[in-house]
């Protein structure tokens, strides 16, 4: 399969909905196949790459924070971006600047941006497909 | 020239308080105003966007007082008459909900529920939201 | 006509809305496009043959290729499907979008 662009949006901010889950599953796969990814974190999403996020221990089940290796949404963006470079992909991650404003979430991991909805819409016009995740 | 792409949204009042506007809506005005070529199915819960005369008093806490609450109708009418965006509405989401036609903003079109897998062929693009 | 995948995220127990998706499903059907339908997430409660799903039940056969995604059967515990409805991997929804399938998410 030749090399392809997708545009992708998100919404859900982190650990509140399966949606996330499943996309973080089919970003994998983009990246593994080497696509380039054009995702647009929009709403709650554009915490998603918030640079301080920091894992916790679960002390409900007695685990620090090494053996509880809670899951940060920063660090799957920061995974599917070197997969994605590995496979010779391309990764866009922007994060939409006036819901990072208004979330105070302005620091994210490296490689992604800030952006806007005129973003969005070159992502569309320049993919091959476009997928939209809303929330609910 | 832009993707010709359909938008069905059917999220309601999700957060139109606290973002003073509806996030689709919005993000659709804006990509409207960068290029794009959008047109709205309000389906479900959003059909209720396109009744005239809406919208609550800005929120009050505390000493905090809202001054600019959101109101969808106004915002359907901008995005027909402003942004050029047709806004249709599917007409059984209506009866559903015992809103009549003579209570809606002017210019909505309204779209059977039948007609929309015809509808969507007509477009390069189709997003759910 | 075209070739649709509709992501179907979210089961009939708690939504009355997944009756329109299916609706629509079969719509886009009867409008001579080729449609396939991806339960994932909760959606896949629905496909248990014990599941008390009658809208999930008619779709099958009705020329629409109804998937369930493997992780979230096997998330639930759920290994006995609806007879109609196959196991699928996360795969197949990038392999509608490299074919240039409209894709759609509920």
């Amino acid at each position: 399969m030749s090399q392809k662009t997708f545009a992708i949006a998100l919404m859900d901010p982190p650990y509140e909905s399966e949606n996330l889950t499943t996309a973080f599953r089919i970003l994998d796969v983009m990246a593994q196949r080497g696509h380039n990814i054009n995702l647009f974190a929009y709403e709650g999403a554009a915490g998603l790459a918030f640079a301080k996020q920091t894992p916790h221990p679960n002390p409900v089940h007695g685990k620090n924070v090494a053996e509880e290796n809670h899951p940060t949404t920063k660090d799957q963006v920061t995974a599917l971006l070197a997969l994605a470079a590995k496979n010779g992909g391309k990764v866009d991650w922007v994060n939409c600047g006036m819901c990072v404003d208004e979330r105070g979430v302005g620091e994210f991991v490296a490689d992604t941006r800030r952006g806007s909805p005129a973003d969005f819409h070159s992502f569309c016009e320049a993919s091959d497909n476009v997928l939209a995740i809303p929330t609910k | 020239m832009a993707k010709k792409t359909l938008n069905i949204i059917e999220s309601a009042y999700r957060a139109v308080m606290e973002e003073q506007d509806d996030t689709i809506l919005w993000l659709l005005a804006a990509m409207q105003g960068a290029g794009a070529e959008h047109t709205v199915v309000l389906r479900g819960n959003a059909v209720n966007y396109a009744v005239a005369g809406q919208g609550a008093p800005g929120l009050t806490i505390g000493g905090w007082k809202q001054t600019q609450a959101p109101h969808m109708d106004n915002d359907v009418i901008d995005l027909i008459e402003r942004r050029k965006i047709p806004v249709f509405v599917i007409k059984e989401d209506l009866a559903a909900r015992g809103i009549e036609r003579g209570e809606l903003v002017p210019g909505v079109q309204l779209l059977s529920a039948r007609m929309l897998p015809k509808h969507m062929a007509e477009y390069e693009l189709v997003s759910h939201w | 006509m075209a070739e649709y995948l509709l992501i179907e995220s979210r089961d009939p127990f708690e939504s009355n809305d997944v009756g329109y998706y299916y609706d629509l499903a079969s719509g886009l059907v009867e409008a001579g496009n080729q449609v396939t339908l991806f339960l994932i997430q909760n959606a896949v409660f629905a496909a248990r043959p014990s599941a008390q799903a009658p809208k999930l039940q008619a779709l099958v056969h009705s020329g629409i290729k109804i998937l369930a995604d493997d992780f979230a059967l096997k998330e639930r515990g759920i290994t006995k499907l609806l007879d109609g409805v196959q196991l699928a991997p996360i795969e197949i929804v990038v392999d509608h979008l490299e074919a240039g399938h409209k894709t759609l998410w509920h």
